[in-house]
């Protein structure tokens, strides 16, 4: 499995790199839910600067593509969240200029096994074959007026689970492109993974989800048991 | 036989080490090593890095025995080759250098066995991963702010077969600062040895040609500043140089 991140879309720089980037805690119910833990240890406070995780080639997953349950575990959270795709080398950008270095968004699923504590990186919660589906096209730029006015629906089976919108985010799209540039380049067709909002609803093998994001289109997985 | 990728008068190369202490390139030119801009010498896939995995280093980092390996990804834009400049900005007081064995996956693991572990190993070579500890919070730490900064992970010079690696579990290491020697260490040392490491990797995630671990550093680590030069060496893989810059040489 972990087919695919050949999506094509007709805008430079017409194809995805492989690289995923995921910023963590940059949904404002992400910190509402962790509540009085984000000041206590090991925290000790909200992060000063983005947090991010690489989401590696292993996980990339297209749209119609089946994702699996690890054996030994009954459900996973989703990720519902919008991508955002580089178009053009970004390094030390400006908040006014950050915009101008997107070529376009994806919906992107940003599956993770539970876990309740963010003081170590998580890769074997988040970086498991099949845990990033993406897609289903890139839509350029221009077809969405404002990434931070984004409503993003989730229905497992049908039923609507969550509603997420980017006005939420902690830093904006431009903000936390600005951010991020400031100590890592982000190369054409990068995809960065702007934040997840929380409680995140869960998924059982034997379900369907299907993430809708206004203009971008519907994000559709089945969920299946791992073969023994 | 070790390889490194170069570029050379307009194209990228592959090239072998000659014997007069330069390069061979495969269109037969012999060029001195100052000549050519080294590469990462292969086309790097996913990059793990792990964590606290000497003893020693753990101890001088005052970190408790793990029972699960402390590792991390880190994306493609933030690695240079041998001979590259690194950045140091201006407001940071402890930025180091990490020497690491980096062991390259040569074919597709999912779910091996430590006693199959090493048929997927392709090859060796160094890593100096760098690290600005100014910047650590308690988020997924160490964040890539930290760790994955541009030029913050120099690989090379060689692409070293596996083959030509008698024993990858006794290997000493060692830094130099301007000359000095920092750093020592073996990878006899290290707490989650290469097998181990690709069975639990590869019980969660599957492991492709290209993808490398660099399996972490002993202790002695030290604060750099622009103008040192630091050079990592692995016994049978050569040494590894780089220079610290400051802001000015990249308009900051």
């Amino acid at each position: 499995m972990a087919s695919t991140c050949t999506i094509p879309f007709d805008i430079a720089p017409f194809g995805l790199s492989g690289a995923v980037y995921g910023a963590l805690v940059n949904h404002r119910t992400a910190l509402v839910e962790l509540g009085d833990e984000v000041a206590r240890p090991p925290y000790n406070g909200a992060p000063r600067a983005p947090v991010l995780y690489v989401k590696p080639r292993n996980t990339l997953a297209a749209s119609g593509d089946a994702v699996e349950i690890p054996a030994g575990m009954t459900d996973l959270e989703l990720g519902a969240c919008l991508g955002l795709v580089i178009g053009r080398p970004a390094c030390n950008v400006s908040i006014a200029a950050a915009p101008d270095h997107i070529a376009g968004y994806l919906i992107v699923n940003d599956i993770s096994v539970p876990h309740e504590s963010f003081y170590r990186p998580s890769i074997r919660m988040k970086a498991r074959d099949g845990f990033c589906p993406l897609g289903p096209a890139v839509v350029a730029r221009g077809a969405i007026a404002d990434p931070d006015a984004l409503t993003i629906r989730t229905y497992v089976d049908g039923a609507l689970v969550q509603v997420a919108r980017t006005a939420e985010l902690v830093r904006s799209t431009a903000m936390l492109l600005a951010h991020v540039t400031e100590f890592m380049t982000l190369a054409p067709g990068d995809v960065l993974a702007v934040g997840v909002a929380k409680p995140a609803p869960r998924v059982r093998a034997g379900q369907s989800v299907d993430i809708v994001i206004d203009g971008l289109g519907t994000l559709s997985n089945r969920f299946v048991a791992a073969p023994g | 036989m070790m390889r490194a990728r170069v570029a050379f008068s307009g194209a990228i190369h592959a090239a072998t080490p000659d014997s007069t202490g330069g390069l061979r390139l495969t269109d037969g030119r012999h060029v001195t090593e100052a000549e050519v801009v080294w590469l990462p010498p292969f086309a790097v896939g996913t990059l793990i890095a792990l964590g606290l995995n000497y003893a020693d280093h753990a101890k001088e980092l005052a970190f408790n025995a793990q029972e699960e390996p402390l590792a991390f990804l880190k994306g493609p834009g933030t690695l240079i080759g041998h001979r590259g400049t690194t950045r140091r900005p201006a407001d940071v007081k402890f930025m180091h250098y990490e020497c690491e064995l980096a062991v390259i996956i040569g074919r597709r693991a999912h779910r091996v066995t430590r006693s199959a572990a090493m048929e997927h190993v392709a090859g060796y070579c160094i890593a100096n991963d760098y690290a600005i500890r100014d910047y650590l919070e308690n988020w997924y730490r160490p964040n890539l702010r930290v760790k994955n900064r541009d030029g913050g992970t120099v690989l090379g010079p060689w692409f070293v077969d596996a083959s030509d690696v008698a024993d990858p579990s006794n290997l000493g290491l060692r830094t130099f600062v301007n000359g000095k020697m920092i750093q020592q260490g073996n990878t006899r040392d290290l707490i989650f040895d290469i097998p181990y490491l690709i069975e639990y990797l590869s019980s969660f995630m599957s492991l492709a040609p290209g993808d490398v671990i660099l399996t972490g550093t002993p202790e002695g680590v030290v604060n750099v500043m622009p103008g040192d030069e630091v050079a990592c060496e692995i016994d049978g893989l050569g040494r590894l140089v780089n220079t610290i810059a400051a802001d000015d040489a990249f308009g900051r």
